[in-house]
């Protein structure tokens, strides 16, 4: 176990600490002036001595070298930075906000999960039938249709025209606290609507793989016994295929964290994905860099996790390379 | 690995009106520009936010444009960017699948975990942050499109290379004296090319999701250029205020047009040799 763990970070963290070289540099060959972006408006104001001592206190003149390192160092001892576009502290900024993009992350994906095995396995269970073919013909159509564009016919349908949810925001604009209703109810529409857009992948995959374990010889041979068809299903044909697809959910969590920017941008939510957005427009490379990564991380995190998770619930399964 | 699930024929919009709404979408985009050129910086504010009806059937938006008129406009940059995104994507994947399965070994090996780690990355963040340090611009959402889809072509050259190794043919060519050069552009490029030729197939419609979601986000093409991703965002405002027809039809647009290359790409790709359908998931 403790083998396969470093196995994994020996290319993980080369991947992590690659990904983190290529955005220095690209944020280096940006045309962008950190000093002029500081300083804002109050760059036409200022002198140039100004503007200099600026870049001094900040070394940008440094070897491109040193100021990796720098930064780097500054990252590993949690200090995230100045955000540009904010004008706070890059730490303070995800830190208001992560719970927001996990909250929402982690319901759309509890969703998804439960909806796609019952469904699947209902489809899986009546290959051919009417419930199986309407399932894959919308996980088709859905499949591509831009996130984005769900959100809007969904806030054109049900919060415009029958009034249903509201349209964005996380609270209620006349409401001074955060009241736990008032979450739920502006977090259906959002949560519905990365649920949908995300589903077909892992509504596909369980279908197929329990239309595929309901011919093993156990699953049959449990029928033969005369078991009830809902214990044949749900108690043998899908359980063989949940350990597959739980370790193939953290194979799938990079989509769900770009569905989620696009989601939380089209209702305004105040999360990571929609300030991320917003630093991006402002070519803001602290606040955009220090994102980026730590989703890269948290993400490469739960792979491992997941495999790792894979490998103690089944001994059959090592994981090479 | 992740996307076995999706190799098995699924059901698909028929053939036949796959290969109509492409046939139309393509002739529109090019008979259209010729026929109808469209103004792009041209408002009309005695027609704003029109319901579709017979004169303009996808409605106007709030500054009295053309709904369906600058959709099509839109299609043709999202379909150009998609394209040619794609065949750089293909580019950067053929060259690194191609080191793979040439080279084979621990280069191969290592290539490969490096991939696999890759994939777990989160490429529409990534995406934004190559838009954003490079200045949003149709160069910008190239590159950063080629930068994130490569790993799928690259796992098709390099398996395709591998399992040609093997292959008598190749051992006759080398037992017939045939250079490195002669093997690699007479006996494996012809028959590398047709799945790379699918796999950008299959790429394009992620590239225009990819391009459309950029400039949704206002991080893709110039804002005053109709194109799809941009429509879509102005026509939020419209939207919130009950013109549903200015965001809903260039997303539909999208929608139809990625829905029919997929179905012929996934068509063509079941003619394809069965062994590769696994890889080839995009």
């Amino acid at each position: 176990m403790i083998k396969v763990i470093g196995r994994r970070l020996a290319f993980a963290l080369p991947v992590l600490l690659a990904t983190s070289i290529g955005m220095f540099l690209l944020g280096a060959a940006s045309p962008m002036d950190p000093a002029k972006q500081y300083a804002g408006a109050a760059v036409f104001t200022m002198s140039e001595e100004n503007l200099a001592q600026i870049r001094a206190n900040w070394g940008v003149d440094d070897p491109l070298y040193v100021q990796y390192l720098r930064w780097l160092g500054n990252l590993l001892h949690g200090d995230l930075g100045w955000s540009t576009s904010r004008h706070e502290m890059v730490g303070d900024v995800i830190a208001a906000r992560a719970g927001w993009t996990l909250l929402l992350i982690g319901i759309t994906l509890g969703v998804v999960l439960i909806g796609s095995l019952v469904l699947g396995t209902l489809a899986a269970y009546r290959r051919g039938g009417l419930l199986d073919r309407g399932v894959r013909v919308a996980a088709y159509a859905v499949q591509s249709m831009p996130s984005f564009w769900l959100a809007l016919a969904a806030i054109a349908v049900f919060a415009i025209g029958l009034g249903w949810f509201p349209a964005g925001g996380l609270t209620d604009v006349r409401s001074t606290g955060v009241d736990v209703a008032d979450v739920a109810h502006h977090l259906v529409l959002p949560v519905a609507v990365l649920a949908i857009s995300q589903a077909p992948w892992f509504l596909l995959f369980v279908r197929d793989s329990v239309a595929e374990s309901l011919r093993e010889d156990h699953v049959l041979a449990a029928r033969a016994r005369g078991l009830a068809g809902r214990t044949v299903l749900f108690g043998h044909a899908l359980r063989t295929a949940l350990l597959p697809f739980l370790t193939l959910v953290g194979t799938h969590l990079p989509e769900l964290v770009g569905g989620s920017v696009l989601v939380e941008t089209v209702f305004s939510l105040p999360g990571l994905g929609a300030v991320s957005v917003h630093a991006a427009l402002g070519s803001d490379f602290p606040l955009l860099a220090a994102i980026t990564l730590i989703t890269t991380a948290v993400v490469l995190a739960a792979n491992l996790l997941t495999d790792l998770a894979y490998t103690a619930a089944d001994p059959r399964v090592r994981i090479d390379g | 690995m992740a996307d076995l699930a999706l190799s098995r024929p699924r059901i698909r919009p028929g053939t036949p009106v796959a290969a109509l709404v492409l046939g139309a979408a393509v002739g529109a985009v090019l008979l259209v520009p010729l026929l109808l050129p469209l103004d792009q910086s041209a408002v009309a504010l005695d027609r704003t936010t029109l319901p579709p009806s017979p004169a303009h059937p996808g409605g106007t938006d709030d500054l009295g444009r053309d709904v369906l008129h600058r959709s099509i406009y839109g299609l043709r940059v999202s379909l150009l960017v998609g394209v040619v995104a794609a065949v750089a994507a293909a580019l950067v994947g053929g060259l690194i699948g191609g080191l793979a399965g040439l080279l084979g070994g621990w280069v191969d090996r290592i290539l490969m975990r490096v991939i696999d780690t890759i994939s777990a990355l989160p490429h529409l963040l990534l995406g934004i942050f190559i838009v954003a340090m490079l200045r949003p611009g149709l160069g910008a959402v190239i590159l950063s499109i080629g930068l994130t889809h490569w790993l799928s072509t690259a796992r098709i050259v390099r398996s395709e290379l591998l399992s040609l190794r093997t292959r008598p043919f190749i051992d006759a060519a080398i037992a017939g004296g045939a250079g490195r050069t002669r093997i690699l552009t007479r006996h494996l490029l012809p028959h590398v090319l047709p799945k790379i030729a699918l796999a950008v197939t299959l790429m394009i419609p992620h590239a225009v999701w990819h391009e459309t979601s950029l400039s949704f986000l206002g991080l893709g093409l110039p804002p005053h250029l109709a194109s799809l991703g941009n429509m879509i965002n102005d026509g939020q405002r419209s939207l919130l205020a009950g013109a549903w027809w200015s965001s809903i039809v260039p997303g539909a647009v999208i929608v139809a047009v990625t829905l029919a290359i997929a179905a012929l790409a996934g068509r063509w790709r079941d003619h394809l040799d069965p062994r590769v359908r696994a890889e080839l998931n995009l």
